[in-house]
């Protein structure tokens, strides 16, 4: 899905980036890093002039964490040094990078979630009325200060866990102000944002770089890092491969320079011929484990032969609306129809045996067990059925026949059927739980995050499988938190705000700009002024 | 049937055992059995140390070659003579059946410190069953064997259920019950169902018909081994071969994944608990039919703490817990012969016994450490991947 | 994380369907036993209650005390994300160092000196362990509930073993018990403060110090720079590390400093309690200590009201043997067999753990190794 870099989200007007005669404020110099196995950093170079900001852009194990984990002390370089000012620095860790004005703001976020905004902001460096006694009212004070100097209000007394996505992440950003972060890394900070949170935090960015903050961007996603960046580092397999200048790069341009070849961003995929009625759900109303409720009297209806797309920003109750169709999460009220037959609470077993194919979105939590040999992960959903098992023993002879048969038809990558399966990598994982579900009589897949975390291959390989699946007449059920493979597979698309199905729409002419709105407001009816925070 | 969520942050979470952590991802079972070799060595090691210090306190003078003399008057006590190897495996029997009781719960990722408190109701089972009911040989036996079983299952299945179904720890919970236990059976065994005519409180002796017969005339080696080596190859099977192993180890592994294969925790939980309790339970019966022949009040017995340490030892694998317990059965029945001949307390076996398993905790740490200063040296045979 | 509803509020106790059932129960039994006739049973019965609690908060008190401190130490490593079973042993140990050397020394340098010695040891006694629990759990990375388990097997044997050694099959006498200040004259006297005073004030120094110690403890969690960092140890160890809190030596550093705790617990039991020592004297208080830190919601003022209650409910069984309640429902009550009285703690803990009164939430590292490496 092609989109030129027409106009940077927010409206703000772009800043002008310093003249590069100054010296960078920022240079890391032939970086080497080398983990067991894997070279993950190679030689390589970056430097970010002050107030600019600077975007790295590689897809998953690039190499782009290893090389801020650097930056920040939590890893040792091999090789190569790093320049701060122009000066060479040792940066034994953490502490010792906050005390050199960087700051770090982490994809998983480092937030306590029983502490207030105030004790995740000043923990480690915290304002003390004496040696021992914290002085939680000042640090309040100092804190809501800080936070209007950049233009947001944050309530200080707010116990973290209750916040949303957003404004956690002004937390972590806020963290890393209050120790005077002259050098600011985000990493990944979009992944979790509504279209309208991430607008926002571009002007928040634009802002702080204009008061000569450096500012480095670590991102996979083409279309924000071409709308923020003043400048484009792209890493692949731990090198540097080149440069791109925002104003004039495209994202082919860019997605060519990650994988190193052309990449078709849109999947073959011909148009949907829609069966029965395969999944009615009805009034569905599930709880969390802190029950409170999280799915808000959802109702929707997936046909044989289409996909269904569920997009919405992580958190809005799709894990759990998919856990309740699944059957590993009670459904507080309303029904699962599975062709036609109520399935509402009804166990997993007899699901899967009413040809249910899911592909779990936590594949470490539920897909798999890692200490397990690939062949059992193969049967763990069918090891209680003839032939794998007999009288209640097993058949290890016919356990050992299917693995042979699903590796080599899936593509799973791995030494032999009996290795540990915590030995492959995410893709070939995946794969296994894909191999697993797949080569089931499927009339139901629910596919929950399927391609998290993957490379570019996989991420492929899997597409190719559930459009495959679709046109073999199975209904599917694809719930994402990426908005492009949404729009992407799904034949119809339906948004989730807050517990609730806001809106469902056809895929095929849906904006993307018009579906992350309803993610962002659950206004289905058009743009609103009220913007969710 | 309703797939309940998992009770979430009930009771000490974070204290679930990781069976698989016990077992070791790293290295084959030549390398586990090389690592456990090491650990006895040293868990001896230590025991000789104390022995050292224990000659140096005494009267008589510092003696050098006291370890070697008491070392050998405990395998001369236990291996030397028929006798004494009938009372090896007669100390053996309730250890293997005790340590296949928590190592069968380990495989289902729970804590069975209950074994203990399992062991004592079993125990009181088979004597009520034993000395009350009449029914001839082998039946009585079988019988009272059996009912040892499904007592300590019963004690097992509390617990079980108690963290099935309301998050309540097992660990804790099961220590408890272990109180209780002792204090209700010898509330019992002093009351209801006390005999009259003994000099102490206690159950009245159990019917020769119930006795474990004897294997070899002369010594006091009763058919209870039998029972435990049986008990050792079913367990072996069921875990590993069968299909409610596989629900058991998966659950174990990985309680989310195995409720999406379709296995229900809570039952395994409970299921998985009560078997483990009967195995203890049957380590009791045991010990009254072949041994006591009755219950005492003050009954009190390590068979069911030691189990914790037989299974650790022997790697929560059915055969290492015959091992294990062969190897503690030599230490305990020898340990009186030590203690005659060099006036060493008894208790030192279970300081060697704890320290072996500190080494065996230790494992995995101590072998990483221990390879990586091998590796500055330039013939190290370097495995390929990293170690465990 | 939802979007959605509000959550749990912090520290807040969730009034559960427990409560209310066993609320509900107990009241309709009263009821029915009121109907039935046995009115004035009742009353003599809640007269007695009365006379015991107001007479017996010492000993209460005194039941109390190695549980609670148990608990602290429980909770300096529960809250740090280091679970530790082995408390059992440790006090165990401290009880019977202390007993050893105290019991060694006081023909030498007489009772009160001997006994302070005695009482620094048992507590470096268990900050070793301590120590050695710290090292398997935070270095090795071994399972945590085993490595207290270990600590409690060498303990029962080491102390078994070293009692006949040292002790038994020697002339020692016993160790001195440490005696208070005791209360001025007729101080004790004054109704309801007095006992009260008595039972803080007036017995030895452990005892008299374990209420202080809970208050500092809870301030220290909640207020201070310590408690802050520690908890973000507990709850996210992931997040303390990257803003430059060394997880691994605080986690060291809190395990270490809570096997004092325990110590105190021991030397409690030996060498204020009783003066002598037992093999298997601890008969289970370090596992009820863990119990009193849940049903406490892991703060230390929890944990002392739990330890209050369990501590009450085993000084009820004592005092219904020594002077019975009076009453027909009263003399039934004093005909239960001793083991009966003896099991109520038990019982009572277990009934905490079945959530019958609510859920308790541990620190969400609790029992995981923190791993460096790890992403």
């Amino acid at each position: 899905m092609t989109q030129s870099a027409a106009q940077p989200p927010g409206g703000a007007e772009p800043v002008a980036p310093t003249p590069a005669r100054l010296p960078p404020a920022l240079a890391m110099r032939s970086i080497t890093k080398q983990f067991p196995g894997v070279l993950a950093n190679d030689h390589i170079d970056l430097d970010v002039r002050p107030g600019e900001i600077h975007a790295l852009l590689g897809e998953n194990g690039a190499g782009k964490s290893t090389l801020m984990n650097i930056l920040y002390g939590l890893v040792q370089p091999d090789e190569g040094e790093v320049l701060i000012d122009d000066e060479v620095v040792r940066i034994t860790g953490p502490a010792n990078a906050i005390a050199r004005g960087i700051g770090m703001v982490h994809q998983h976020f480092m937030l306590v979630p029983v502490f207030t905004v105030t004790e995740n902001i000043v923990l480690g460096d915290e304002t003390m009325a004496n040696p021992v006694v914290l002085d939680t009212k000042k640090a309040d004070g100092q804190i809501r200060a800080l936070a209007a100097q950049f233009g947001f209000q944050i309530d200080p007394g707010a116990r973290v866990g209750d916040l949303s996505v957003g404004i956690q992440q002004r937390v972590e950003i806020l963290k890393a102000l209050y120790r005077g972060a002259r050098i600011l890394i985000l990493d990944e900070p979009t992944a979790v944002l509504t279209p309208q949170e991430t607008v926002e935090i571009f002007a928040v960015l634009r802002r702080l770089a204009a008061e000569g903050t450096s500012i480095v961007f670590i991102s996979h996603k083409l279309y924000e890092v071409l709308a923020i960046a003043d400048r484009i580092t792209v890493i692949r397999r731990g090198r540097v491969v080149g440069e791109a200048d925002p104003k004039t790069a495209t994202e082919e341009d860019l997605a060519e320079m990650m994988v190193g070849r052309e990449v078709s961003l849109t999947v073959e995929k011909g148009p949907a011929t829609p069966g029965n009625v395969v999944l009615a759900v009805d009034g569905l109303t599930v709880a969390d484990d802190r029950r409170s409720v999280v799915v808000q009297d959802c109702s929707f209806e997936v046909r044989a032969g289409e996909i269904l797309g569920i997009a919405g920003v992580a958190g809005n109750g799709q894990a759990e609306l998919v856990e309740a169709i699944v059957g590993l999460r009670r459904a507080a009220s309303g029904s699962t129809d599975l062709a036609g037959t109520d399935v509402t609470n009804h166990s997993v077993r007899e699901l899967t045996e009413r040809g249910l194919a899911y592909i779990p979105g936590d594949r470490q939590r539920f897909g798999l067990v890692l200490s397990y040999p690939v062949d059992d992960n193969l049967i763990l959903t069918d090891y209680y059925k003839q032939p794998y098992s007999r009288f209640g023993v097993l058949n290890e002879r016919a356990i050992s026949a299917r693995a042979e048969e699903l590796i080599p038809a899936f593509d799973i990558r791995t030494p032999s059927a009996t290795v540990s399966a915590s030995t492959l990598s995410g893709g070939n994982q995946q794969k296994v739980i894909v191999a697993r579900e797949f080569s089931r009589d499927v009339t139901l897949l629910v596919a929950d995050q399927p391609t998290r975390g993957l490379d570019v291959g996989s991420i492929e390989f899997i597409h190719k499988q559930i459009v495959a699946k679709r046109d073999a007449g199975a209904a599917v059920l694809l719930v994402s938190a990426e908005l492009d493979e949404i729009m992407e597979l799904s034949d119809r698309i339906a948004v989730m705000y807050r517990g609730r199905l806001v809106a469902t729409l056809d895929a095929a002419g849906a904006e993307k700009e018009r579906v992350g709105l309803i993610m962002a407001t659950g206004q289905a009816g058009g743009p609103d002024e009220e913007s969710a925070a | 049937m309703t797939e309940a969520s998992a009770p979430a942050g009930g009771g000490m979470g974070g204290m679930s055992v990781n069976a698989t952590a016990l077992v070791g991802s790293g290295g084959g079972w030549r390398q586990q059995l090389v690592g456990t070799a090491i650990a006895v060595v040293l868990g001896l090691v230590v025991g000789a140390l104390l022995i050292l210090l224990s000659s140096a306190l005494s009267e008589e003078g510092f003696d050098p070659r006291l370890p070697f003399t008491a070392y050998g008057a405990l395998l001369e006590g236990s291996l030397g003579s028929i006798r004494g190897i009938g009372n090896t495996l007669n100390a053996t029997t309730p250890l293997i059946l005790t340590g296949l009781s928590v190592a069968f719960a380990f495989r289902a990722g729970l804590f069975n410190i209950g074994a203990g408190g399992q062991f004592y109701v079993g125990a009181f089972v088979a004597a009520v069953v034993g000395a009350w009911i009449g029914l001839p040989f082998p039946l009585l036996l079988l019988l009272a064997l059996f009912m040892g079983f499904i007592g300590g299952g019963a004690w097992g299945f509390i617990p079980g259920a108690l963290k099935a179904w309301r998050g309540a720890h097992e660990v804790v919970v099961t220590i408890m019950l272990n109180s209780i236990a002792a204090l209700g059976l010898n509330l019992l065994a002093s009351t209801w169902f006390k005999d009259p005519a003994a000099s102490f409180p206690r159950t009245p002796d159990v019917h020769p018909e119930a006795v474990l017969p004897i294997l070899v005339e002369g010594t006091k080696m009763h058919a209870g081994i039998i029972v435990a080596l049986i008990a050792a190859v079913v367990v072996w099977f069921v875990l590993f071969k069968s299909t409610l192993g596989f629900e058991i180890r998966t659950t174990g592994a990985n309680p989310n994944a195995a409720r999406y294969a379709g296995i229900r925790p809570a039952f395994i939980t409970v299921l998985t608990m009560s078997i483990a309790g009967g195995l203890a339970g049957l380590a009791g019966a045991v010990e009254i039919l072949g041994i006591t022949k009755n219950y005492p009040a003050e009954y009190n017995s390590t068979y069911g703490f030691d189990g914790i340490a037989v299974a650790l030892l022997g790697r929560v694998h059915p055969f290492g817990v015959v091992g294990a317990a062969l190897l503690f059965g030599i230490l305990r029945s020898g340990a009186g012969a030590m203690q005659r001949a060099t006036n060493i307390p008894i208790d030192i076996i279970f300081i060697v016994q704890g320290s072996i398993i500190l080494f065996v905790a230790a494992e995995p740490f101590l072998r990483k450490s221990f390879r990586s200063r091998r590796r500055k040296t330039p013939h190290a045979a370097a495995p390929a991947g990293s170690a465990a | 994380m939802s979007a959605v509803t509000a959550a749990v509020p912090k520290g807040r106790v969730r009034i559960s369907r427990g409560w209310a059932i066993t609320l509900g129960v107990t009241l309709g039994l009263l009821a029915l036993l009121v109907v039935l006739g046995y009115g004035p049973a009742i009353v003599d019965l809640v007269e007695w209650f009365i006379e015991f609690l107001l007479t017996r908060p010492y000993i209460i008190l005194g039941f109390a005390v190695p549980i609670a401190y148990g608990a602290l130490c429980g909770l300096m490593n529960e809250r740090s994300g280091v679970v530790n079973v082995g408390i059992e042993g440790m006090i165990l140990s401290s009880a019977f160092t202390g007993f050893l050397v105290a019991a060694y020394l006081h023909p030498v340098i007489g009772d009160v000196p001997a006994a302070l010695v005695g009482v620094l040891v048992a507590v470096l006694t268990s900050m070793l362990l301590s120590a050695l629990h710290a090292w398997l759990s935070i270095t090795v990375m071994a399972d945590q509930i085993i490595s207290g388990t270990v600590i409690n097997i060498i303990a029962i044997g080491a102390t078994a073993y070293f009692n006949q050694l040292l002790i038994s099959t020697s002339d020692v006498t016993g160790a001195p018990t440490m005696q208070g200040l005791g209360l001025p004259e007729g101080l004790a006297d004054v109704p309801i403060i007095g006992p009260l005073l008595n039972a803080v004030f007036g017995q030895g120094p452990i005892q008299t110090s374990l209420i202080f110690a809970v208050i500092f403890m809870q301030f220290m969690l909640f207020r201070s720079r310590w408690g802050l960092r520690t908890r973000a140890v507990g709850e996210h160890p992931k997040a303390a590390d990257t803003v430059g809190i060394n997880v691994i030596r605080t986690r060291y550093r809190n395990v270490i400093l809570g096997g004092a705790f325990a110590g105190l617990a021991g030397a409690y039991l030996t060498l204020e309690s009783v003066g002598s020592f037992q093999d298997q004297m601890t008969a289970g208080v370090g596992f009820i200590a863990l119990a009193a830190l849940i049903f406490g919601r892991y703060t230390p003022f929890g944990a002392l009201g739990a330890a209050l209650l369990f501590g009450g409910a085993r000084t009820l069984g004592q005092a219904v043997q020594i002077d019975a309640p009076p009453g027909q429902i009263g003399e039934w009550i004093a005909s239960w067999p001793a083991q009966i009285f003896g099991m109520f703690p038990y019982i009572l803990t277990i009934v905490v753990l079945a959530g019958v009164v609510g859920k308790a939430i541990p620190p969400a590292a609790d029992g995981i190794p923190y791993d460096k490496e790890a992403n």
